[in-house]
């Protein structure tokens, strides 16, 4: 296929695997941190991993917006579909992530309208074809959905559609990185950072990581080509002592992002503190909807809150999602948690750690 | 008969069944078995050993690119009989309707039902017609049974399957899911994808005539793809199957659709491919048998068996190795 094979050859695989064990020798392997979800996948399914070993070892981010919503939003979620006349409509990601008690999949099957969409403007389509119910949105993702978002809310506020309302979990992504970088326990040596998202926030935004906490970062597409030579320019910088911004995906991504999409997200949403499942709480890493849209906030329409606490059980998600352990590494990988019956979020979503590496992972 | 729709009194056995089940049902599948509407079809002697299946079929819409829950209900339990060795001798056919059904809808479901009989050379030789309230069935469900006589006695052996052997499928993957998701969620997309469905006796029944002794085991990948039937064949066998991801048959609209929606060709379901698992000397001559058949002409060797513990792995287009595993429910649309 046009476009795509051409970062799928094995012959140029073949060659970037050939530089990286080149430039890099015997030296111990190079802990590198994928960010994104889409990356992990990527690697897993391309068994790049196996095609490595011994130069780096990859630990996998927290870039999986489903699995780092915390479940006090699933049960938030639930409670507002309970409402008489509520639509919840969601991706379907969202579907099967436990709450504290129940899951949207399990109320579904107990008559809670849940619709899964592909697009947030659908669900202003389904609110505006049924006036007399609650359409909510759960608004879920990183830099790369919020614009969509923000999107649909200002389209529903163009049209005058008020049976329509967001239940807002947006993270962004920069700054939960230097969470991770000043991690003495994650030890990072170099980012992988996410496709999409740069393609909005642009390859900019990880300028202060490089400076704050000299850390190589590269930007790279999610194709395997793009993920190979990605690396390979982690461990260039990595020999050569420096610590600067690279970017892979210039053929999408720009250093300064999608302008009119970062406009829409500053226009809808504020930044707020939110908490990350299994991390904490993170300042100034989530977006919340901004006083102007405030009549399309769920949270606000509704009088929902969506309360964090730190779970305490032996599913480790949390070092999971922060590249402490792999998942193999989890007590209940496997046994207790599985795709079927998952117990922690990373295990649910389709771009889970756990899931990529039970999914994928030769046995 | 254009305008007209099934009614309730379709089904209460009345005089309004009997011309349904007589004018627009029976007429089409005449033949000596069927046609005296006994309660039972009689078939007579079979000499062999006989081979039973049955299927139903509630596929949304009922009219897709490239078929019809028709033309499927009939191919499906053909192929159920072929990829277990027997020529298939006759099938039921029974159906549930929904009350307000187009009767011209139901036709052309009926004459796809004829025709795919007719190429997979099988009668029908009894059937079932119930109708039901609006809203308790989404418009036609059917179900048939199919019954079969081994072909030179061959039977499927996954205990004969050993490292050397090859994998073999017949066509590309995933074209029959594709098109109905298409279909199903009115994407418009340049390229048209058709649904593979189609009656495989024939095309299978040459190659086990030709090639039995070799031939270890087959399935039809439907539901769950290509990868839910080799984890399935790596169990009953016990086998370890490596695929070679560069060697996977996919039709490039197939791919464009699955990477636009995140999906896998390979979990994609199919309606008209065989995997086969064959003797490894044996596997250049089956592929080029399979290739001069109409529904096998993108027959390929996609990967082989070897020592170690049973399961699917694949060597990537890169060269790594993974795990090929069973999906978990429906892939499900991704956020990003």
């Amino acid at each position: 296929m046009k476009f795509i094979d051409e970062f799928r050859d094995p012959g140029l695989a073949r060659g970037v695997v050939d530089s990286i064990r080149t430039i890099w020798g015997d030296r111990p392997p190079m802990r590198l941190m994928e960010v994104c979800g889409t990356h992990t996948v990527s690697i897993a399914r391309a068994g790049i991993r196996s095609l490595l070993e011994g130069a780096v070892t990859m630990v996998s981010g927290p870039g999986c917006p489903v699995c780092v919503t915390p479940d006090g939003y699933i049960d938030a979620a639930i409670g507002l579909g309970k409402r008489p006349g509520t639509v919840i409509a969601t991706f379907g990601d969202m579907l099967r992530v436990p709450g504290r008690i129940s899951s949207l999949e399990k109320e579904r099957g107990k008559g809670l309208d849940v619709r899964i969409l592909y697009s947030p403007l659908d669900a202003v389509e389904i609110a505006a074809g049924n006036p007399e119910k609650e359409v909510v949105f759960l608004g879920v993702g990183f830099e790369t959905t919020a614009p969509s978002i923000a999107g649909a809310i200002l389209s529903a506020a163009e049209r005058k559609i008020i049976n329509f309302s967001v239940l807002s979990s947006v993270r962004t992504i920069p700054l939960a990185m230097e969470v991770l970088a000043s991690d003495p326990e994650v030890r990072i040596e170099g980012f992988l950072c996410p496709a999409h998202v740069s393609t909005i926030i642009g390859s900019d935004a990880y300028l202060p990581l490089t400076r704050k906490f000299s850390i190589p970062c590269v930007v790279a597409g999610f194709e395997p080509l793009d993920i190979l030579y990605g690396i390979y320019l982690l461990l260039r910088q990595k020999k050569r002592g420096v610590a600067e911004v690279e970017n892979e995906y210039a053929r999408v991504a720009t250093p300064s992002g999608n302008r009119k999409a970062l406009d829409v997200i500053a226009k809808v949403f504020r930044e707020c503190d939110i908490g990350w499942r299994g991390i904490g709480v993170l300042p100034r890493t989530g977006l919340a909807i901004g006083e102007a849209y405030a009549s399309f906030d769920a949270q606000r329409k509704f009088g929902v809150e969506i309360p964090f606490t730190e779970e305490k059980t032996v599913c480790r998600c949390g070092d999971v999602l922060k590249g402490k352990i792999t998942p193999r590494e989890c007590p209940l990988f496997g046994m207790a948690c599985t795709p079927e019956e998952p117990y922690g979020p990373c295990m649910v979503s389709s771009e889970g750690t756990c899931a990529a590496y039970h999914k994928y992972g030769v046995q | 008969m254009p305008g007209q729709r099934i009614l309730l009194s379709h089904g209460e056995g009345g005089k309004k069944s009997r011309d349904l089940i007589r004018k627009i049902i029976a007429k089409r599948f005449e033949n000596p078995i069927l046609s005296p509407l006994f309660d039972s079809g009689l078939l007579g002697r079979l000499d062999g050993e006989i081979a039973f299946t049955t299927d139903g079929y509630v596929v949304t819409p009922a009219i897709f690119p490239g078929g019809d829950i028709g033309r499927l209900a009939v191919c499906g339990t053909l192929n159920d009989l072929s990829v277990c060795g027997a020529r298939p001798v006759a099938i039921s056919c029974a159906l549930i309707l929904e009350e307000g059904f187009p009767v011209e809808t139901l036709e052309t479901i009926l004459d796809s039902m004829k025709t795919a009989a007719a190429e997979g050379d099988v009668v029908v030789a009894c059937g079932d017609t119930k109708v039901v309230e609006k809203g308790s069935a989404d418009g036609i469900f059917i179900t048939t049974s199919g019954v079969g006589i081994a072909c030179g006695g061959w039977r499927p052996a996954p205990e004969n399957v050993r490292p050397g052997d090859r994998i073999i499928l017949t066509g590309t993957m995933g074209d029959h899911q594709a098109a109905v998701l298409i279909a199903r969620n009115r994407l418009e997309l340049a390229a048209e994808i058709l649904s593979d469905v189609a009656p495989l006796s024939s095309m299978l029944l040459d190659v086990l005539s030709a090639f039995g002794g070799s031939v270890r085991f087959m399935r039809d990948p439907t539901r769950g793809g290509v990868g839910v039937s080799l984890n399935e064949m790596a169990e009953s066998s016990r086998a370890r199957i490596v695929l070679d991801e560069s060697r996977l048959p996919v039709a490039e609209a197939v791919r464009g659709v699955c990477e636009i929606l995140g999906f896998d060709p390979i979990y994609l379901a199919n309606e008209g491919k065989a995997l086969l698992i064959v003797d490894g000397k044996s596997a250049d001559p089956i592929i080029e048998t399979l290739r001069k058949a109409r529904y096998g002409r993108n027959a390929a060797v996609i990967g082989k068996v070897t020592e170690g513990p049973p399961g699917v792995l694949m060597k990537t287009v890169i060269g790594g190795l993974r795990a090929v595993d069973y999906p978990v429910g429906d892939q499900l649309p991704r956020i990003c």
